[in-house]
């Protein structure tokens, strides 16, 4: 959530409407970044990683290749067999990492999705409906902005009881807000724009203007937001697992998890602790680099 | 009253200046620089958790008995690095011919810190404050050693109390106090060591209200300032002031230098919050702190390495799989038997366990009577596993498997880590295991004490010397943790508190123990010797298996 | 600008109301409902209709709310099952801790930001600016535990320049009258204790700055480039005036602005990190009292605390947009 927040409230409605062109300026520029193109590699490796675990990872999650070798105080660290060594129960450290992926792709994606949905919704309600059922709506958002993003999560995850699933709603719940902030702005500047009042005076029907020019124009900025999401997402799934709220099954790597559950061994293993908090780094700051990029190349602000 | 507290800072955080800052903060100023006999210096010690209360009678916690251990004393005490009994604010102690009387002769030289006489009176007052509880009082969460060994109070009102154990208290003579028991037992002298029945200053009692409570038995609040502000015992550290106790942070302890024995060398004995075990190691190797106690056994080999001083305490205590046998398949001994084969123990302990850890073969530890050389045992054997499972004649080998989050035992240093090993052994010879966790308090204790995780992962430390503390805790009477009724087994353990002969009670618990094992309720699998870490000046510090350990005779270079 | 304020403070009333409302009914839609939430499942019918009977939760879900909200408006959100205090005893003391962590955290970023996003503009598209983005980005992308961690075991047991945890050391006498440990040095004269007070709050305050760094990082970025473009910059480097001079005079101050939106907007973003923070570094805040609320099953706690920490962060706000339309006429008409 951190960014996007602070997006929602100070530059939803600075974006300006750009369609089809301004979108394939932006992807010439994004090309020619080398910010976004090291987010864009991080991102790939992340992706085709959590894509092709089961085919790239030398060991299963759960084997025990180093099972009877481990102690509380020696804890094998990276060799040439075991390339991040091996974890407090044996297992290889870097299969571990690279079926984690998979379960943070998975939060981050569906969480994402699920939070996306759930914003256009409420901001296609107020955005296009304007009036009071726009003063409903954005009440509500400003409920749901006033608790902090990590506090609702966790006070969802209660209710919700400890799984995944509960994970990726209260992710998701906390990232609904953000997405209907910022595509009720950009829907209400639309209404205003030249060419749907043209299209209004016209006499295009309401429900038709808003499905195939106000809402396809105000997409761009949700790309970003999107994009960024999912970073936030990847960390906040990391957060909830740190504080002990993510999924059921213990046995099943998670990023999040296996660094909380670590900071035991951190004075015999130490990579252990390492590799899980590098690899959410990357996973997120690939995502992160990718969004503002985008942000910035579909800023005509920037365009000189 | 302790809503001033709170408006007094209020207040003081309201306003800027700092004319009321200072009246706020003087009211009791008269501890700095006071220490005028000697140089014993200040030891920090990193406690996991802020005390509950600092009244014995109302705590069931290590971090709240700690700092009670040194402000109060009991009748008895139990000798340093073990659990023998040994005289403390009673000289000697004698039962009456049919176990019924108990005559205490106590020490004539003893004030409590607010200048109280200790006497016959002062230990019948405790008593009959504690037999009188009523209402939350009587709640097991709130008074649950009295409730765990005398049994009931004088007015009973809940229906799981029955008859209280103790009787009366009478004031013979200045110093001779007598307790009667309404029936014999072996655990009653036992249990007096414990900080649950220190004896504390009836004027302090009575005038700072410590009965005074309101909420409910499960989140009571207590009222009254006696355990937050005026602890006032007899032992050789005091709390010279209410405000040296900041809740949640830290508590600082004074030396009483009018302690009846060899006053403490300490000067100041301070005890500060932090909750996270690897917090506290590197509080450690910082210099922050001079000691913590629950040292993680991954942190033993590096701070050894680094000079630091490790003293572990004698293993007085047991790890444990349990099974509800309310929950099939659990009900039919062959499965319980296979899980008993599938886990490999030997693994499990080098594992996650530190070196001078034992593999457990009952629910007790080896250091008590009554431990039985001779019970059956189950090797690591899938094969075999894999064979009972068969014969069994079950088909359904789902299993719900317990464990929990956010806590760290001596005996279960990492529950997580623990299952994982477990459920790997179990599902290699065919069960099916589903995931259940909690956190540790409350929603685990809830859950496992009510029936409701067909197998889980505890376990039990010993709070006093007495083999009726492990076997008769857990399987004197049904219950729903264990979820069986084997009246053979619940006889034998009731037969064997009351048995007052200690040669006799050793063979009624070790035949207990035998056929504890056979019938296989769970499988205990390790007995650890906790550790605590002081930096290199500190000495003195005698570990002691009952987790009581004295501050007195420490001293920090 | 009155109108404006007391708009805005009118729209708080249906914020907390809303707020009420979904914690009112988050409690009673927790596993058990609110008796065992309170008492546990251990708990005996007995105390369970005495609890019930004690809270009315045998009443209709109308007059329950309506007690809860009269409660709530006199600030008696009961007592913390961890403690057994008054939960707004437990604010008084831990709201101070993280209020001075989070100023610390702002003061940093704001230190490093503004400079390091200036940078960034000034040699926009270039590899400094590349270089600052890239880095203010990766403080987003670190989850602030994993941050807090490393930087305990560089500063603190590796070097030692830094206490591990903590808000003061146990060893010093200090008397805490404001529960602001740098300012209760300053005002009872112990400036020993004061600075003991900022060595503690250092780490944390790192860890905790990384959020709203690089926000603020961007922030200054875009307004500076705005600003540099616009033409009175133009106008000045024409008059000859030294670079410096049109720094300070014109690019900075405009492009401050925005930097004062940002810090409110932060507030929940910030608290979010202290969580995290505060549970590393053993700070007696706000954040790690709620974290052990969280695992205890404290909910007195969390239903009081988040109420009064949204009700903050929506007052929060409130006054950063006044003084920000105080300083800029143009978001008055907006």
């Amino acid at each position: 959530m951190s960014l996007s927040q602070v997006e929602a409230a100070t530059e939803s409605d600075q974006l300006e409407p750009g369609g089809a062109n301004l979108r394939r300026a932006a992807w010439r520029r994004l090309r020619r970044d080398p910010v976004a193109l090291v987010g864009f590699a991080l991102i790939a490796m992340f992706v085709l990683v959590a894509i092709l675990a089961p085919l790239i990872a030398p060991y299963g999650p759960r084997d025990q290749p180093g099972a009877g070798l481990i102690t509380p105080t020696t804890i094998p660290g990276p060799s040439a067999e075991h390339w991040f060594g091996l974890d407090e129960q044996g297992r290889d450290e870097l299969s571990r990492i690279i079926y984690g992926a998979r379960q943070s792709l998975l939060v981050g994606v569906v969480a994402m999705l699920l939070g996306m949905a759930g914003g256009l919704v409420l901001g296609m309600l107020a955005g296009a409906f304007g009036r009071w059922v726009d003063t409903v709506v954005m009440r509500i958002v400003d409920v749901m902005l006033s608790i902090p993003g990590l506090l609702m999560a966790i006070a969802i995850a209660a209710v919700l009881g400890q799984s995944l699933t509960s994970v990726m709603i209260a992710i998701a719940v906390i990232n609904v807000p953000i997405f209907a902030r910022l595509l009720r702005g950009q829907m209400l500047s639309q209404r205003e724009s030249d060419y749907v009042l043209a299209a209004r005076s016209l006499g295009v029907r309401h429900r038709s203007i808003v499905l195939s020019h106000v809402l396809p124009n105000s997409m761009s900025p949700v790309i970003v937001q999107a994009t960024l999401t999912l970073a936030t997402a990847i960390i906040e799934a990391a957060a909830l697992s740190f504080l002990g709220l993510g999924g059921a099954d213990p046995s099943v790597p998670e990023w999040g998890r296996m660094l909380a559950s670590t900071q035991l061994y951190l004075a015999s293993a130490p990579h252990l602790a390492l590799f899980p908090g590098l690899a959410i780094v990357i996973a997120a700051l690939g995502f992160t680099l990718v969004g503002e990029r985008l942000r910035e190349a579909l800023d005509p602000k920037y365009r000189r | 009253m302790r809503g001033t507290g709170l408006k007094r800072r209020l207040i003081a955080g309201a306003i800027a200046g700092g004319l009321v800052l200072t009246v706020a903060a003087c009211g009791g100023d008269d501890d700095s620089g006071s220490g005028a006999s000697g140089d014993g210096g200040t030891l920090v010690f990193g406690a996991s958790a802020d005390p509950v209360i600092l009244d014995g009678a109302l705590i069931s916690d290590g971090e709240s008995a700690r700092p009670i251990q040194q402000i109060y004393e009991g009748l008895v005490g139990t000798e340093e690095g073990g659990t023998e009994l040994v005289p403390e604010l009673a000289e000697s102690w004698e039962p009456s011919d049919d176990g019924l009387q108990w005559t205490f002769t106590l020490r004539d030289d003893v004030t409590f810190h607010d200048g109280e006489p200790f006497n016959a009176e002062a230990v019948c007052f405790n008593f009959d404050r504690w037999y009188n509880f009523s209402g939350i009082m009587q709640s097991p969460s709130v008074s649950y050693y009295w409730n765990a060994v005398m049994g009931g109070f004088a007015n009973n009102e809940g229906p799981e109390q029955g008859e209280s154990m103790y009787a009366s208290c009478e004031a013979t003579d200045e110093f001779t106090a007598t307790v009667t028991l309404t029936r014999p037992s072996s655990t009653f002298i036992s249990a007096l060591a414990m900080p649950a029945f220190s004896m504390a200053s009836p004027k302090a009692l009575e005038e700072y209200e410590a009965d005074a409570v309101s909420g409910t038995g499960e989140s009571p609040s207590f009222d009254g300032t006696f355990g937050y502000e005026h602890p006032v015992g007899t032992g050789p550290f005091m709390l010279a002031d209410p405000s040296d106790w900041e809740r949640g942070s830290q508590l600082t302890l004074t030396r009483n230098d009018d302690y009846w024995g060899e006053p403490a060398k300490l000067e100041r004995l301070i005890f500060t919050v932090i909750p996270d075990g690897p917090a506290r190691r590197q509080a450690l190797e910082a210099g922050d702190i001079d000691g913590y106690d629950l040292v993680a056994p991954a942190d033993l080999g590096a701070l050894e390495q680094a000079g630091f001083q490790i003293l572990y305490r004698p293993a007085f205590n047991v790890a444990y799989v349990g099974f509800q046998q309310n929950t099939p398949p659990l009900d039919n001994l062959k499965i319980r038997q296979a899980i008993a084969h599938a886990i490999n123990r030997e693994n499990l302990v080098r594992t996650n366990y530190p070196e001078g850890s034992q593999v457990a073969t009952q629910f007790m530890p080896p250091e008590l009577f009554g431990y039985a050389e001779d019970v059956p045992t189950y090797e690591y054997d899938p094969e075999l596993a894999k064979q009972l499972i068969a014969e069994s004649g079950e088909t359904n080998l789902d299993i719900e498997f317990w464990y929990p989050t956010d806590v760290s035992r001596p005996y279960m240093p990492n529950a997580e880590a623990n299952w994982e090993l477990i459920r790997t052994d179990l599902e290699a010879v065919g069960f099916t295991i589903t995931p259940k966790r909690a956190p540790w308090d409350p929603d685990y204790l809830n859950t496992y004490q009510t029936g409701n995780t067909p197998m889980y992962l505890i376990g039990w430390t010993g709070d006093f010397g007495d083999p009726d503390n492990f076997l008769g805790t857990f399987f004197k009477n049904p219950n729903q943790e264990f979820a069986f009724n084997n009246p053979e087994i619940h006889q034998l353990l009731q037969q064997a508190e009351a048995e007052t002969d200690l040669e006799a009670r050793t063979a009624l618990y070790e035949e207990a123990n035998r056929l504890i094992m056979e019938f296989l309720p769970g499988v205990p699998y390790v007995h650890t010797e906790p550790a605590v870490a002081f930096a290199e000046g500190v000495s003195g510090y005698v570990p002691g298996p009952l987790n009581n350990e004295s501050f007195a005779s420490v001293t920090v270079e | 600008m009155l109108k404006f304020v007391v708009r805005r403070l009118l729209l708080l009333g249906p914020i907390l109301l809303g707020l009420s409302v979904l914690l009112f009914f988050w409690v009673r839609a927790l596993p058990g409902g609110p008796a065992v939430a309170l008492l546990g499942e251990r708990a005996t019918p007995e105390s369970l209709a005495r609890v019930e009977q004690l809270y009315g939760l045998n009443q209709p879900w109308y007059v329950q709310y309506s007690k809860f909200l009269t409660r709530a408006v006199q600030l008696d959100f009961g007592n913390s099952t961890q403690t057994n205090r008054p939960v707004t005893e437990e604010m008084a003391r831990t709201f101070p801790a993280t209020f001075e962590l989070a100023v610390a955290a702002l003061l940093l970023a704001v230190a490093v930001g503004i400079p390091l996003g200036y940078l960034a503009a000034r040699h926009y598209g270039r590899w400094l600016d590349n270089l600052s983005v890239t880095g203010s980005l990766l403080g987003v992308a670190i989850p602030v535990f994993f941050l807090a961690y490393i930087l305990k075991y560089v500063f603190a047991v590796r070097l030692g320049w830094f206490p591990t945890q903590g808000r003061q050391d146990p060893r010093m006498d200090a008397d805490h009258p404001t529960g602001l440990y740098v300012l209760d040095g300053i005002l009872t004269g112990n400036l020993e204790a004061s600075w003991d007070a900022v060595m503690h709050l250092v780490l944390p305050a790192f860890a905790l700055a990384s959020i709203p760094l690089a926000i603020i990082v961007r922030i200054t970025r875009a307004s500076v480039l705005d600003v540099v473009h616009e033409d009175y910059v133009r106008t000045a480097e024409a008059k000859g005036l030294w670079e410096r001079t049109i720094t300070r005079r014109h690019v900075l101050r405009n492009a401050l602005l925005p930097v004062v939106t940002v810090v409110g907007l932060q507030a929940g973003l910030l608290f979010s990190g202290a969580i995290l923070t505060e549970t590393v570094f053993a700070f007696d805040g706000v954040g790690r009292f709620v974290a052990e609320a969280i695992s205890n099953r404290d909910y007195a706690v969390l239903q009081g605390f988040i109420l009064v920490i949204a009700a903050l962060y929506v007052l929060i706000n409130l006054a950063v947009d006044v003084s920000y339309g105080l300083i800029d006429p143009r978001v008055r008409v907006k």
